[in-house]
């Protein structure tokens, strides 16, 4: 029996008279890795956005870490990390500093910071880099870099959206042995990704087509469902019907 | 060419779409021409003007009359002190005091001259030797009356004729000044600020290989801002023709001709600027500090030229605002024509070939 | 209160990262100070006039040569009638004309009286109105001379009269700025106009900033609290603000020797209150932005209002009502007259309360506002 940690039943975002996200239903288990899945302009970024706390469903409910996204969206955000698309690191920040101002934005004090720091750096391998604005850092090292600032605070769940863009499948594989790891200390990842084949790394994934989800199991159970042999395959089929995206 | 028409018509896209920034483009002008051309005013009025008698009589309070009625005088009343005087003037609120001596009228008819003193609040030293001006001219109106009684002989009248300006109102002075100063401004934040996000962004270098794509790129993007800018001209025109009631006496083609070469001269200096910053945020301060305050202080608008040490005259020819400005003065509040202008125009073409060569030597240069 | 800490920190290094940021807050306050006071003049001098002498006699001579000789004037030309004269002033060439009738001897000594006619170019007003008085008063010059030379020709009844003619004598006494130099007055101006281009731009341009390149989403998920984001992006523009009036002070005084009269500590605390309120106002518009050039049009749109119908140039006394009332939100108005009064009036601060006041309120006002428009959630 294990805890939900994410719960949410017909959230729903609409922009004038365009529908972002519809209706959508789904929980995420404490510990897991959840993939949600879905083309660009499916609606996964704006969905994101509302557990978050950052944007306001039209309709709905649900909880995040407990906390309902609604009425209590202020207290989630203690309790999350996040990487968003833009790495959103500050580019004109060193390497330390970014690490330092969002460890400190979430509490943690001078020496618990740069303790950490260190090892972070370490475990990273980046200790020359320390002094490095991040402006001149390579994109899969920010990436990296964005991740673990994500998560220096230690949340209960991290939102990736769309973290592995634009580097090559070596990166994306080391990327994702972070997630591993990170998931191994018993976070929650939640991550957005347009790369079917990243699929395969999640314990669940969801398939957002036009703003609903069309599919939500297991990679395993969805190939055997929809007979393909990967994700790819899977998504295809679903994206047949679909009218926004790619 | 068939590049540049489709860059063309991408930019104009691209504008089009963000209505906010057009509505603001398009509305600024038209808000500032309307406020500066009813507020700004540098006639000296609302002088408050106060008076020490201590012992009234005929010609003191005769004198006294004639400045409370006059319009641009404001009577705060009666002094009963120098002490009050002074703490009044101090405290910033009084301009003018008006001092009898003691038996004024007496003086006056027994040794035939008495003096008044006229203390001004000269901060302000335009507003503190007009208001003495004024004073002092309402004061020898009263001394002619008192000569007219008495049929003084040798006197000579002056008839006098306003031109161009009957009713004497300063937004034939300014409306030039405030055309020039915000089609500066606005032209060189839209280019520049337009070129360096996408400096910032690295969309330029994807996109380029060669210089001329370069050029043909930034070109592209200032062909639908030269087009917003004339619009810009032609709104601020009708506001200023229509509602502030500044003539245009002169040929409106001639008007269209002085704009165009300015509005491509404003757009050229922010390309300028976006060679020489490679933030934004830089491009605004650059853009803003170099656009707005040497029009303000040098171009002629508010402070005359002559008047400057020659150093600054020196410098206020390059500013480009202070050409536009006079051509436009000329033409259309004077009404003359080319002939007239054409220095000023050569001017305006000069320094544009200027500011593009520069801008195409830099370009060069960091492609390289 | 810790994240307070952080985020300051952040804020004062990505301010200084930017290279032009501490040229901008040390040379500019320097070189507009430098320069710039030297342009301001209204004097009005060197009035270009032509003289249209029909009478070509001594005593239109005079006339002409009275004028020539006066400071005010320079003698453009005397061309041989009206309509050249004229085509001069159509030409730029001349300011006014001065005609003078061709029976103006004769009739000064028949008729006792004579008349002279006077065209303007007004389209400075003031220097049309000047320039007709300083004629005017040429003219009555010439006849007080003529009366006091001819007065034996006149019979001895008109002569008697013309003793008792009264005459005022005007004492003129200009307080505060005795040498009437329009520097005093403008200098304090200038240092208004920097504080609100340096404290207005950059904080209009910094919340925007982090909306274009993502930054902000990335606050937004955090738990920091709004009114601490914005306290910490305000804080570094009020220190940047008091640096650049420090300079300006100290510049002010070793270019010009120019020091308050008042207390210098009233100028700064004074600068400081202005300084609040244009940072919010720039954070305002940050907020309300979604590109750099619509935040850069929004504030210079601002600022050119704020300082033209501040009463730096003109006076705000000669602006019809309904300005006047725009002049009362206006913190630059306030700002400028403060400073003014501190410089030269000798004002003390008990005698600027009232204005310290408006800006306190008007600072509340929009660092409330900048607080609330802020919103972490979409």
């Amino acid at each position: 029996m294990s805890i939900k940690v994410i719960e949410v039943s017909g959230l729903t975002k609409k922009f004038g008279n365009f529908t972002a996200v519809d209706h959508i239903t789904f929980d995420v288990e404490e510990g897991e890795i959840f993939g949600f899945l879905g083309a660009n302009g499916a609606g996964k970024t704006t969905a994101m956005q509302m557990l978050c706390g950052i944007s306001m469903p039209t309709a709905g409910a649900g909880t995040v870490a407990g906390y309902d996204i609604i009425k209590e969206n202020e207290l989630i955000k203690r309790n999350i990390g996040y990487m968003s698309q833009k790495f959103s690191l500050y580019e004109d920040l060193r390497v330390w500093e970014n690490i330092r101002l969002f460890g400190g934005i979430y509490g943690l004090s001078d020496k618990v910071i740069a303790t950490k720091t260190n090892a972070l750096l370490e475990k990273l391998n980046f200790q020359k880099e320390r002094n490095t604005l991040v402006k001149y850092l390579p994109l899969g090292w920010k990436q990296k870099l964005a991740f673990s600032v994500a998560i220096f605070h230690e949340p209960k769940i991290v939102f990736l959206d769309e973290p592995t863009g634009g580097v090559d499948p070596a990166m994306r594989r080391q990327f994702w042995e972070m997630i591993y790891e990170a998931a191994d200390q018993g976070i929650t990842v939640f991550v957005t990704t347009h790369y079917m084949d990243e699929a395969e790394y999640c314990n669940r994934v969801s398939i957002m087509v036009d703003g609903h989800i069309d599919a939500l199991d297991t990679p395993a159970a969805l190939r055997r469902q929809f007979s393909a042999d990967s994700m790819d395959e899977v998504f295809r089929q679903l994206a047949r019907k679909a009218k926004r995206g790619d | 060419m068939k590049q540049f028409i489709a860059f063309v018509k991408k930019e104009f896209h691209h504008i089009m779409r963000d209505n906010r920034t057009l509505l603001i483009i398009l509305g600024m002008p038209v808000v500032e021409i309307l406020l500066f051309g009813f507020a700004i005013n540098m006639e000296v009025q609302d002088i408050r003007v106060a008076f020490y008698d201590p012992t009234p009589d005929d010609f003191t309070t005769g004198i006294a009359e004639r400045i409370r009625q006059n319009s641009y005088f404001n009577y705060q009343g009666n002094m009963q002190s120098m002490e009050e005087m002074e703490e009044s003037m101090r405290k910033g609120k009084l301009d003018l005091a008006v001092v009898f001596p003691q038996k004024f009228q007496e003086s006056m008819v027994h040794s035939g001259k008495a003096a008044v003193q006229l203390l001004s609040n000269s901060s302000d030293p335009n507003r503190g030797s007009i208001s003495v001006t004024y004073a002092s001219a309402i004061i020898a109106g009263f001394q002619q009356e008192q000569a007219d009684l008495i049929q003084i002989p040798f006197r000579i009248e002056t008839e006098n004729r306003m031109i161009y300006n009957p009713l004497m109102k300063s937004s034939y002075m300014f409306v030039p000044g405030i055309m020039g100063l915000v089609l500066m401004i606005i032209c060189t934040i839209m280019t520049s600020v337009s070129i360096v996000r996408e400096k910032e962004r690295g969309t330029m270098e994807v996109l380029l290989a060669s210089p001329l794509k370069q050029g043909t790129m930034i070109f592209a993007k200032t062909v639908p801002y030269m087009v917003i800018s004339f619009i810009d001209f032609i709104i601020i025109l009708l506001l200023s023709y229509f509602i502030l009631g500044v003539p245009v006496n002169g040929n409106l083609l001639l008007l269209f001709v002085v704009a165009i070469l300015y509005i491509t001269l404003t757009l050229s200096y922010g390309l300028t600027v976006s060679t020489l910053v490679d933030k934004q945020v830089n491009a605004v301060i650059f853009s803003a500090t170099t656009a707005m305050i040497p029009v303000l202080m040098l171009s002629g608008m508010i402070f005359p030229i002559d008047n400057m040490p020659m150093v600054l005259q020196t410098l206020s020819a390059i500013v480009p605002a202070r050409w536009f400005i006079e051509a436009v003065r000329k033409v259309m509040i004077q009404g003359l024509g080319i002939t007239m202008i054409w220095k000023e125009m050569l001017i305006l073409i000069g320094m544009i070939l200027f500011l593009l060569g520069v801008t195409i030597a830099k370009t060069k240069k960091r492609l390289e | 209160m810790k994240t307070l800490k952080f985020l300051i920190e952040k804020e004062f290094k990505q301010m200084f990262r930017n290279p032009l940021i501490p040229k901008m807050i040390v040379m500019y306050p320097i070189m507009v100070l430098l320069v710039f006071p030297w342009a301001v003049s209204f004097e009005i001098k060197n009035i270009r006039i032509d003289v249209v002498d029909h009478s070509k006699s001594t005593y239109s001579r005079r006339l002409t040569d009275k004028i020539e000789a006066s400071r005010y004037f320079i003698l453009n030309d005397t061309p041989p009638d009206y309509r050249t004269a004229m085509l001069n002033m159509e030409h730029g060439e001349t300011d006014m004309i001065l005609e003078i009738p061709s029976s103006f001897d004769v009739d000064l000594v028949k008729n006792k009286a004579s008349g002279v006619g006077m065209a303007v170019n007004s389209v400075n007003g003031t220097q049309g109105l000047l320039g007709s008085n300083y004629i005017m008063q040429i003219v009555n010059d010439l006849s007080s001379e003529l009366r006091a030379e001819l007065m034996h020709t006149l019979p001895p009844q008109s002569r008697a009269s013309m003793m008792g003619m009264p005459q005022i004598e005007i004492v003129p006494r200009y307080k505060f700025n005795p040498s009437l130099d329009y520097k005093n007055f403008m200098i304090p101006g200038f240092m208004v106009l920097l504080l609100t281009l340096i404290c207005g731009i950059l904080p209009a341009l910094n919340i925007v900033m982090e909306k274009e390149n993502g930054t902000i989403q990335q606050i937004n998920v955090t738990p920091v609290n709004r009114i601490h984001f914005i306290l910490a992006k305000l804080i570094p523009f009020w220190v940047v603000g008091l640096v650049v009036m420090i300079i300006s002070v100290s510049a002010a005084y070793l270019l010009y020797g120019l020091w308050p009269v008042g207390s210098v500590m009233a100028v700064l605390f004074s600068a400081i209150v202005f300084i609040l309120s244009i940072s919010g106002l720039g954070l305002i518009i940050s907020n309300y932005s979604e590109t750099m050039q619509q935040a850069s049009f929004l504030v210079m749109f601002f600022i050119l209002i704020l300082i033209l119908l501040g009463g730096m140039f003109t006076p705000v006394s000669s602006m019809p009502t309904w300005a006047q009332l725009i002049a009362v939100i206006n913190p630059f108005n306030y700002l400028t007259d403060t400073f003014r009064m501190l410089y030269l009036n000798g004002s003390k601060l008990a005698d600027v309360t009232g204005n310290l006041l408006a800006l306190g309120v008007i600072a509340i006002v929009l660092n409330g506002w900048a607080v609330f428009s802020y919103k972490k959630r979409g």
